[in-house]
Formats: C-alpha cells, sequence, structure tokens
C-alpha cells in the first residue's frame, strides 16, 4: 500500500479500509474498553492453543505408544517417582500429560460450541426470516413451535435429543456419532433465540423503501431475504452468536459431564472435569482444578466479550 | 447484563398492549396449555414407536413369527397411528407408562418414590436463590458505586460463567473434602459479659465435613420421604441446594438490582426524598414494592429451570431424585421413563407458566382495570 505522492500532499489523505475499520466507532469503543481487549485477547489465545495443539501439546495423549503407565499420578511440575520423568500440569491416572489433554479437550469443546451455533444460526436466522417475511401460517406455526420449545430450557431439549437419537444410532456406531449427535442436540436447542430476533427484525425491515424497490424490480422473495434483509439484520445475531457460543461451550461440557457427550476416546473439557472428579477425594487436585480452570477462563472471556459487544453494537447505548 | 435476556415473554406484551380481556386471556393461554401438553405428548409417543421396536424389548431371542405377529394383535400395534396415539394419551393421563426396561418396574411408581427429594432440593434452593437474590439485590443497587458492590458483581459474573456442575464439584472439593488452605477470620471473642478482645481465628482446613452424596437419613410420613427432619439429612441437603440456587440468585440478584435502579430514578421517589421520609422507608417501603412484580414473575418461571438443572445437581451430588433417574434413562436407552419423566416435568412448567400469568393479575392492579374504560 504505497501511496501516491499526489494524495500525500492532500489534506484529507485517503485511508485505507485497515485504517478506516481501525477508526471507526466500533474499533474506538473497542480500544477503549480495557476488558473487551483482555477477555478478546484470553479468547485468541485459547481458540488459538485448541486450533494448534499437535504442534503445542508435548504429548499425544490419544496414543497409547507414548503413554507410560508408571508416570500416572505426577503432580504437577515435579518429577516422577518412578521414570523421572516431569509434567508441566501432572498426569492423570493412565499418564496421559494433563496440559495435552487440556489442549485437545478444548479442541473438542471448542468444535462443538463453534458447530453447534453454527447450526443454530442457520437454522434460527433462515426461520426467523421465513416468519417474518412470509406470514401468514408459516409464521404461526415456526413461532407456535419456538414457544413450546421456548417453555423448556435448552440443556433438556439437549439431553432429550442426545438420548432419542442414541436409541435411533446402532450401538456400534454411538461413540464415534456422539460428537455429531452433541452437534445436532445443541444447535436444535438454541435455534429458537435467533429465530425470534430475526424475525422481529424482518417485521421492521421488509416495510422499508429498499425492500419495496427489490419488489419492484421483481427480485424473488428468497433473494429479498437472503440479499437484502439478512446483511441488516446480522448485528444482533452476531451478539447473540457470542453469547449462545458461552452458552454451547457450557452446554457441551455439562452433557459430557454427565456422561450423556462426548465419550472417554474423545474427551472434551466436561468430560476432563468427569475423569478428574472421580480423583478429587484422593488428592490429586491437577487432573480437576485445571481442565476446570480452562472451561471458566473459555466460557468467562466469551461471555465478557459478548457482554460488551451488545452495548457497543447497540445504538441506543451509544 | 451476561445470561439469557430476562425480558416478560412477548406474547404478554402483545395481550396486554392490545386488549386486557382477562378472561379471553386466561382462555388463550389454556388454550396454548393444552396445545403444548399434546405436542409433547406427541414426542414421547413417537420415542415409544420409533426408537427400538417395542417388540424386540418383551420377546427374547427364540421367538417365532407367529408370537410376533400376535404379540403385534395383541397390543394393538397394527391399527392405525392416530388411533395408538390417542390409547397412549389416554394411559398417560392416567399415569401409566408402563415397566421400565431396565428396572422391570411400573414407571409411574419409580417415579413416585423419587419425586419428594426433587421437589425438597428445588425447594430449598429456590427458596435461597430467591431471599438471597433480593437481599443482595437491594444492597447492590442502594450502594450503586460502594467497593462491596462492585465487587458482588464481579463475583455474580463469574457465577453466571460457572457450569451448575463445575459449582457442584468445587463446593464438594472446597467443604467436602476440603483443602490445606490457612486462612484467618476476624472475630470478636465474647467472654462473660461483654465482647472482651478481637482476635484472628485461623482456620487450617476448609472441610465442614458435609456429606457429598446422598440424602443422608429420611424419614417416611405417608409415602412422602423427608430429609428435613433429620440432622443428616438437612447436613446432605447444603451443598446440593447452593449449587442448585447460586445461578438462579445471581439472576434474581441482577434483576432485582436493574429494577430498584430503574424505579429509584422515578419521580415519587424524589418527592419522598424531597419530604424528608427516611431512605430505609424509602427503599423498602416504596421502591422494593413496586420492583417485585416482575422479580416474582421471573422467579415463577424460573421455578421450572430448578427443576431441569436439578438433574445436573443430582447427578453431581448422586442426588436420588427424578433428575438422577432420567440421566441414567438416557445412558441406557430406557425409553419408558425417559417419556414419562417429560410428560411430568412438561406438566409442571406448563402449570408454573400458567399461574405466574394469572399471578400479573393478581399483583399488578393496573392490570384488572379495563383500558378501555380509562381513556
Amino acid at each position: 500500500m504505497v501511496d501516491t505522492p499526489v494524495s500525500e500532499t492532500k489534506p484529507a489523505p485517503q485511508m485505507t479500509r485497515l485504517q478506516r475499520w481501525w477508526d471507526s466507532d466500533f474499533m474506538y469503543s473497542f480500544r477503549h474498553a480495557p476488558v473487551a481487549v483482555v477477555s478478546f485477547i484470553a479468547v485468541v489465545v485459547l481458540v488459538m492453543a485448541a486450533v494448534c495443539a499437535p504442534l503445542i501439546a508435548p504429548y499425544d495423549p490419544f496414543n497409547p505408544a507414548t503413554l507410560n503407565l508408571m508416570n500416572g499420578f505426577t503432580a504437577p511440575g515435579e518429577a516422577n517417582a518412578f521414570t523421572g520423568e516431569s509434567f508441566f500440569l501432572g498426569t492423570d491416572d493412565q499418564g496421559r500429560d494433563v496440559f495435552s489433554t487440556i489442549l485437545y479437550g478444548m479442541r473438542i469443546s471448542l468444535f462443538v460450541g463453534f458447530s453447534a451455533v453454527l447450526l443454530a444460526m442457520v437454522l434460527g436466522v433462515f426461520l426467523g426470516l421465513v416468519a417474518g417475511y412470509v406470514g401468514g401460517w408459516t409464521e404461526t406455526i415456526i413461532m407456535r413451535v419456538a414457544d413450546v420449545q421456548l417453555t423448556f430450557p435448552a440443556i433438556l431439549v439437549a439431553m432429550l435429543i442426545f438420548g432419542i437419537a442414541k436409541g435411533i444410532t446402532p450401538a456400534e456406531y454411538r461413540d464415534q456419532m456422539a460428537i455429531w449427535v452433541l452437534i445436532l442436540a445443541i444447535g436444535l436447542s438454541d435455534w429458537v433465540q435467533f429465530a425470534r430476533v430475526v424475525r422481529g427484525t424482518t417485521l421492521v425491515e421488509k416495510n422499508k423503501e429498499y425492500v419495496q424497490a427489490a419488489k419492484l424490480i421483481g427480485r424473488s422473495p428468497l433473494a429479498i431475504m437472503l440479499r437484502h434483509i439478512l446483511p441488516n439484520v446480522l448485528s444482533p445475531v452476531l451478539v447473540i452468536a457470542t453469547i449462545s457460543l458461552a452458552l454451547a461451550i457450557i452446554a457441551e461440557a455439562t452433557l459430557s459431564f454427565l456422561g450423556v457427550g462426548a465419550p472417554p476416546t474423545k474427551p472434551s473439557l466436561g468430560t476432563l472435569i468427569r475423569i478428574g472428579q472421580e480423583f478429587m477425594f484422593s488428592g490429586e487436585w491437577w487432573i480437576l482444578l485445571f481442565p476446570a480452570g480452562t472451561l471458566l477462563a473459555l466460557a468467562l472471556s466469551i461471555n465478557l466479550l459478548g457482554d460488551w459487544l451488545r452495548d457497543a453494537l447497540n445504538p441506543r447505548m451509544r | 447484563m451476561i445470561g439469557p435476556p430476562l425480558s416478560l415473554k412477548p406474547h404478554m406484551d402483545a395481550a396486554f398492549g392490545g386488549t386486557t380481556d382477562m378472561f379471553g386471556y386466561i382462555m388463550r393461554r389454556v388454550a396454548q396449555s393444552a396445545l403444548v401438553l399434546l405436542v409433547v405428548g406427541f414426542v414421547a409417543f413417537a420415542m415409544f414407536r420409533f426408537v427400538g421396536d417395542p417388540i424386540d424389548n418383551m420377546l427374547g431371542q427364540e421367538r417365532t413369527l407367529e408370537d410376533i405377529e400376535r404379540l403385534r394383535a395383541q397390543l394393538g400395534l397394527d391399527d392405525s397411528f392416530l388411533v395408538q396415539y390417542y390409547r397412549f394419551l389416554e394411559q398417560a393421563v392416567q399415569g401409566n407408562f408402563g415397566l421400565s426396561y431396565r428396572q422391570g418396574r411400573e414407571v409411574s411408581e419409580i417415579l413416585l418414590e423419587r419425586l419428594p427429594a426433587t421437589l425438597e432440593l428445588a425447594f430449598v434452593s429456590g427458596l435461597l436463590a430467591l431471599f438471597g437474590g433480593i437481599v443482595l439485590g437491594i444492597f447492590t443497587a442502594i450502594r450503586k458505586r460502594g467497593v462491596s458492590s462492585s465487587i458482588i458483581m464481579s463475583v455474580s459474573l463469574i457465577g453466571v460463567s460457572l457450569p451448575t456442575f463445575l459449582i457442584g464439584v468445587l463446593l464438594i472439593y472446597l467443604f467436602s473434602v476440603g483443602v490445606d488452605l490457612p486462612f484467618a477470620i476476624p472475630m470478636l471473642w465474647f467472654e462473660t459479659e461483654a465482647w472482651s478482645s478481637f482476635g484472628l481465628v485461623w482456620i487450617e482446613n476448609t472441610s465442614l465435613g458435609l456429606p457429598s452424596f446422598g440424602r443422608g437419613d429420611v424419614v417416611e410420613i405417608g409415602g412422602w420421604t423427608t430429609g428435613f427432619l433429620t440432622e443428616s439429612g438437612l447436613k446432605a441437603l447444603i451443598l446440593p441446594a447452593i449449587t442448585l440456587g447460586l445461578y438462579q440468585m445471581t439472576l434474581i440478584m441482577r434483576l432485582v438490582r436493574t429494577e430498584m435502579l430503574e424505579v429509584l430514578r422515578m419521580d415519587y421517589i424524589r418527592f419522598a426524598r424531597a419530604r424528608g421520609i427516611r431512605s430505609r422507608v424509602i427503599n423498602f417501603r416504596h421502591a422494593l414494592k413496586n420492583t417485585l412484580v416482575p422479580v416474582i414473575t421471573i422467579t415463577g418461571l424460573q421455578l421450572g429451570s430448578i427443576i431441569a438443572f436439578a438433574i445436573i445437581t443430582e447427578t453431581v451430588f448422586q442426588w436420588p431424585g427424578v433428575g438422577l433417574l432420567f440421566i441414567n434413562a438416557i445412558q441406557f436407552v430406557d425409553i419408558p421413563v425417559m417419556a414419562a419423566y417429560l410428560m411430568m416435568i412438561s406438566v409442571m412448567f406448563v402449570g408454573i407458566n400458567l399461574i405466574v400469568d394469572m399471578l400479573y393479575f393478581a399483583i399488578d392492579p393496573r392490570l384488572r382495570v379495563d383500558r378501555g374504560g380509562s381513556n
């Protein structure tokens, strides 16, 4: 991006897109909210650590060849009594490095969280757009289903979907399918929020002139919904998606902790806490507390970020 | 604010924005509730019908085709879908959900046996959440800029991000297992007459020796088992009740705080202050009263989620209630128990929602007068 001499001499120099973005109201309020900056950095660090787990993790906790049962129950930072090896955050009962299992576990937690929110978002936004734009019977049916589902807490709906899906899938595939069933269960339990907000905004937007204009030039309803209305309802969707991500990660951890989620062969943070809880009584606190702290840090920083985002994107709060 | 939005239900707003015809509104809500129950009943029935084959569950390995045919006809599985659904509803209304696949006993019998444990737990944690939430909410609203308020608010933020199961596990770790975490509590020493000295009590280990699983000893009174009457029963209740109530408490606290701050800005409060009424009277008699309407309704709605979140708490503490039963049923795909639990909990939810909606009319006198007349 080399500026030409002409533009340099001008009183108001042409800003690059990056500069304009950096100077926007949105980024200004971000730079001046220390909580948002810190939580954003925390989220980025945690997500990067999870994505790069194979590069960072000192051990591969799921490769039995690298495990040594003699290393079991090594306290963090101390040398093992038998092998003399030492581990940053200690090891669990099977001699797996806790630090590595947390990195890989976070990968699964984040994968399930992101996928479930994506599913809920696509489904909810689409149904909300249709309900708001088409109206009539379609709207009544969609919103009644949403009302019925909203009568029940999302975690209960997710448990139920998980239970039914488990009953349908053949026993030998259950462990392989568990992650996908989990995504389906959490995603389907969470679409209502998106649908309600998008429907509300769509009802307002569809009477505006640009939609009338698009109708006049003969664009199809689907095109009007996706190309014209959708971009204008996205900012509340972004806020709900962020908060939903924290809720989805917590929901996944809860289900896995209850033993109706990720299988022990593919442990998520919730499964790790479930395992760690068993050793709490015998004094091996690190197996429990490190995964628990990671989960808390993840949920808290995403929550704080979503909280800030809600205020920043809400024009009335400025 | 973090967490699910605490807005009143939109259909309520719609109903009150248009007409305040109370009878018509309640009738509409009753019809809606019936519809919800029919839909849930359909889901429960579909689970029976399509998840696994009931014939498989009843006949063993050595069955003949004739056996299967005979049983199909006998059970009425050849009838049309709607006829079967009707029959299912007929049985469900009478509380008959058949036998548990896993325990081989009547599902309704198992549920009734387990229900008191869950209801007692939900009751205690609901009370805890309500009182704790209201007290802390008022406190943080009145001392808006105080240090202690901001500490409470920050802690509540962490509380919202902590999953229920983690709260339970950490409570067990701290107060049941115990950590060697020496800390001091400032104490006044009471001696014979007046207090004589001020000092620190050192506590070496955080364990309070609280039980981490089960209900303790229970007393049976006419088919209802209660843990309220024995010491071990009460002790066993402490940690689960806190676990279950904490999240609701933070929600209620934040709600009370927001509402209270809003009310305290109103003109009538300012006038009351100008008239020189003591601030305690203003805060508690004038302001609190007007905060309570949304609080009571939201608390009512939260009661439903307390019962649902009891599933998690009961699993952490191995509390022998219906939630633990449900989780075990999911793990073993015990369809009759799952269906019966679903029906039971939806009757509770729908009932609570209905009562809460009617409470609006009872609590807020403005809704009772016909708006058309006052114009």
